[in-house]
């Protein structure tokens, strides 16, 4: 490491209307350091990575790249400087393929043959095969960050930022991720690597900044760190983690026999023969690379998406042709993923989303008529069972932060005593308390003889509340497999693997 | 009735000149929805551009001038449209209907004094003996030059969209404008530009029909010509080439239904005057079957959250 850092940041400060995201950060950087940016969801992590990449304008601050003053207006200004980015979210077509998403992301693109040849050779030196030609739609989750890895490495970034790169992929794509990572550290790369799984910030980064509500909270070197002492740090305070007594599971609940059906969805994955029986009172934990049929299961189950005759069966009876309110009326009930839009309506108040799903079992209608003071006094009940920070249940859903909106669509579908619970990613982008206070309250369901389906991206919690474990894979179920015991390696194969790629070769 | 009164050849000539309103229409909504926006509207510019051809042409006595004119107006009109979708964030659907309704106003008001003039006439191109050749000769090389502004329109716009950085980006940002964002492309700038394109191509087309085809000028001319042209985009599943059939298609059809009206089919002339709207949108729904081909972002409104 050289004694000019690569970038220098000092003093940052970003404010919003309502809330100040950054407040006063500093940060240093050295050429080929892996540096992680450590927080809860709304720490101000997002924030602090747009103003470097050129999409936010700090307000306050100063910013410098080997003591030069860096202060890019746009991204294409921050590209030309050196920094390139991976994001988590909404940055690649669907439509267009995989060369045309790539000449979109770098200045003075070459023609779009010499480009294809391009991207095979650095594909090929850092052990990302992929076609140029394939349309993005058809890639898995793991290919599409291919893809945006080597729109950035195509520009011999000096800076890489990396936005939760490992939240859609298998432990083994992980693995070779990180090679590539260390790879490019060696040659001189700086990578910012933004993450909240510890474990992994302890195997890749050398040093970790922590971000809580838009201040620096503390420096460490993760390797000299537990996991713990930086979760503590990141959130403030002592952690919780679920418990629960042992029970011997009870009848079995649901019961699905070669389930098969097509997506409803363009670009997404049919299910294939899945057969599995629940139980009351036990977790059956479904993990799996997002986009493997995650979405496509919960709609089978709930009642979304219908299924031929024989496939879903509730208590030995056939209800693959029934819709979600009548699935609904005999106890099937579920949260999906999307917490805006699928799970809960935007603008509509927490007492309307109340009603929505839990008119039937809570007998909030009657004769058609709705019955609004008893939704009200509903949505009191999950806003105070749960401890949703809200001024009210009048208040409209989007209002409510990612987690307290989560334990409430969580909270909704536990106070109507379900007999089947299904729900997709029940902590996405929650903090670590509400998390557990949300696996918390799973547990305590199935306690009380509720059959339960957990669907999730995250292992962790997975191996947390399981008692039985399962992978997707193309729309493939794995055999459950009870969850105490299993190692990382068994996890990953019944994931899928390493879907072909390879450790870096050059 | 007697068919033998149709002359194959004027039929085709015919057509390719019925079809020309129609390309120039659709092929600038083709670009507009490619970017992302759908602009209902087609039909209140395509009157504005008339108006607007119809009366420069008659003042300056340039039918050139004219279609200058028709597209100025069209891409001016078109930004009251840009306006209140990309920097209001007004609905789309309501922001083009409005639009079709002001512009058939709009062009009644300014075209009150020019009913019942003759405008002048645009010359065919002189192609020397090329329009000699039997039979191809007076199909092909007996026109004026917008027409064929519009088949070489229709070519740009594909190679464009296919071959150029420019219409790669236009159709990322129509697939995904966040994404586009985040890249640092200006998305509300580049729709502008498009919904600009869009309005003086759909002004031109209605010129051609003023000036042209009918040549003279009457209210609300345009007969619904702006709605087969939306349609004829979404049918033609966003392609260029096969908007250009399905344009000839409905040129075609329409020519024929005139032709047989004039030798006394026992056909209601409602029928023959209803068919070809239905039999070209009957044709274009079972060739568009593969349906996947509509930018994803299209008609949703894009606001730059950070």
């Amino acid at each position: 490491m050289t004694d000019v850092p690569l970038l220098d940041l000092s003093g940052l400060t970003k404010a919003y209307p309502g809330v100040v995201a950054n407040d006063n950060v500093s940060l240093q950087i050295a050429p080929g350091e892996v540096h992680a940016l450590l927080g809860e969801n709304g720490a101000g992590k997002s924030t602090l990575v747009k103003m470097i990449y050129g999409l936010v304008k700090p307000d306050a601050g100063k910013m410098q790249m080997f003591a030069a003053p860096f202060a890019p207006a746009e991204p294409r200004a921050a590209r030309a400087a050196g920094v390139g980015m991976v994001f988590q979210h909404f940055s690649l077509f669907d439509a267009l393929t995989v060369a045309e998403n790539i000449a979109l992301g770098m200045e003075n693109a070459p023609k779009l043959n010499a480009l294809s040849q391009q991207i095979r050779d650095v594909s090929d030196t850092y052990g990302l095969p992929l076609s140029p030609d394939r349309v993005v739609g058809d890639l898995s989750a793991g290919e599409r960050q291919r893809v945006e890895i080597i729109r950035c490495l195509l520009q011999d970034p000096k800076l890489l930022i990396m936005d939760e790169p490992t939240s859609v992929l298998t432990p083994q794509e992980v693995e070779i991720l990180f090679k590539t990572l260390r790879k490019l550290s060696a040659e001189g790369t700086a990578i910012l690597y933004i993450s909240h799984k510890l474990e992994e910030i302890r195997s890749l980064c050398d040093s970790a900044t922590i971000l809580r509500l838009g201040k620096v909270v503390g420096h460490c070197i993760p390797r000299d760190t537990s996991a713990r002492d930086m979760a503590e740090m990141m959130v403030g305070k002592m952690l919780q983690t679920p418990t629960r007594a042992g029970k011997e599971p009870g009848e079995v609940v649901l019961s699905l026999n070669k389930l098969s059906a097509k997506s409803p969805n363009a670009f997404g994955m049919p299910l294939r023969e899945i057969s599995v029986d629940v139980r009351a009172g036990e977790v059956l934990g479904i993990g799996g690379v997002a986009g493997n049929g995650q979405d496509e299961l919960l709609a089978a189950l709930s009642g979304e998406m219908l299924s031929a005759p024989g496939m879903v069966a509730f208590r030995g009876v056939d209800v693959g042709k029934l819709g979600p309110t009548p699935r609904r009326a005999l106890g099937i009930l579920s949260a999906p993923e999307e917490r805006l839009g699928h799970a809960a309506a935007p603008d509509m108040s927490l007492t309307e989303n109340a009603m929505l799903t839990a008119a039937v079992r809570e007998k909030l209608e009657s004769r058609g008529l709705l019955n609004w003071a008893r939704a009200g006094r509903f949505a009191e009940k999950i806003i105070e069972t749960f401890d949703v920070r809200t001024p009210g249940p009048s208040n409209a859903a989007r209002s409510l932060s990612g987690g307290n909106l989560q334990k409430f669509v969580i909270g909704r579908e536990v106070l109507q005593r379900p007999d089947l619970l299904v729900v997709n990613q029940p902590t996405w982008g929650v903090d670590a308390s509400a998390a557990a206070a949300i696996r918390q309250a799973l547990l305590d369901l199935a306690e009380g003889g509720t059959a339960l389906v957990v669907i999730s991206q995250d292992l962790d919690e997975l191996m947390e509340i399981s008692d039985r474990f399962a992978a997707l894979n193309e729309g493939r179920l794995s055999q459950p497999r009870p969850a105490g015991g299993l190692s990382v390696e068994e996890i990953g194969l019944m994931m899928g693997g390493a879907h072909g790629m390879e450790v870096a070769h050059v | 009735m007697d068919l033998s009164a149709i002359n194959p050849i004027l039929f085709v000539a015919g057509f390719l000149v019925a079809a020309t309103p129609l390309i120039f229409a659709a092929i600038g909504e083709l670009v507009v929805e490619k970017s992302g926006t759908l602009n209902l509207g087609v039909e209140g510019m395509m009157i504005t551009g008339a108006i607007c051809g119809f009366a420069t042409a008659v003042e300056t006595g340039s039918p050139l001038l004219g279609f200058a004119a028709a597209a100025v107006g069209g891409a001016l009109l078109s930004l009251l449209f840009a306006f209140l979708t990309q920097i209001t964030l007004a609905n789309q659907v309501a922001s083009g209907l409005a639009l079709t309704l002001f512009g058939l106003g709009l062009s009644a008001l300014l075209g009150q004094s020019y009913v019942g003039i003759k405008p002048p006439r645009l010359n065919d191109i002189n192609f020397g003996p090329l329009s000699d050749i039997p039979v191809i000769g007076p199909i092909l090389f007996t026109h004026d030059i917008i027409l064929y502004l519009g088949i070489a329109l229709v070519a740009a716009t594909w190679a464009v969209l296919k071959f150029t950085r420019a219409g790669l980006i236009l159709r990322a940002v129509g697939e995904s404008h966040d994404a586009a964002h985040a890249l640092g492309y200006k998305v509300v700038r580049i729709r502008t530009l498009a919904i600009m394109f869009g309005g003086a191509c759909a002004g031109i087309g209605g010129a051609y029909i003023s000036l042209i085809r009918v040549p003279q000028w009457t209210e609300g001319m345009t007969a619904g010509v702006g709605w087969i042209a939306l349609a004829l985009v979404v049918f033609a599943s966003w392609k260029p080439w096969r908007l250009l059939l399905g344009a000839y298609l409905f040129g075609g059809i329409t020519q024929l239904q005139l032709n047989l009206q004039g030798a006394g089919v026992a056909i209601p002339v409602e029928y023959l005057a209803m068919s070809p709207y239905v039999i070209t949108i009957i044709v274009l729904v079972i060739l568009s079957r593969d349906k996947s081909a509509a930018p994803a972002c299209l008609g949703r409104t894009f606001h730059a959250s950070s």
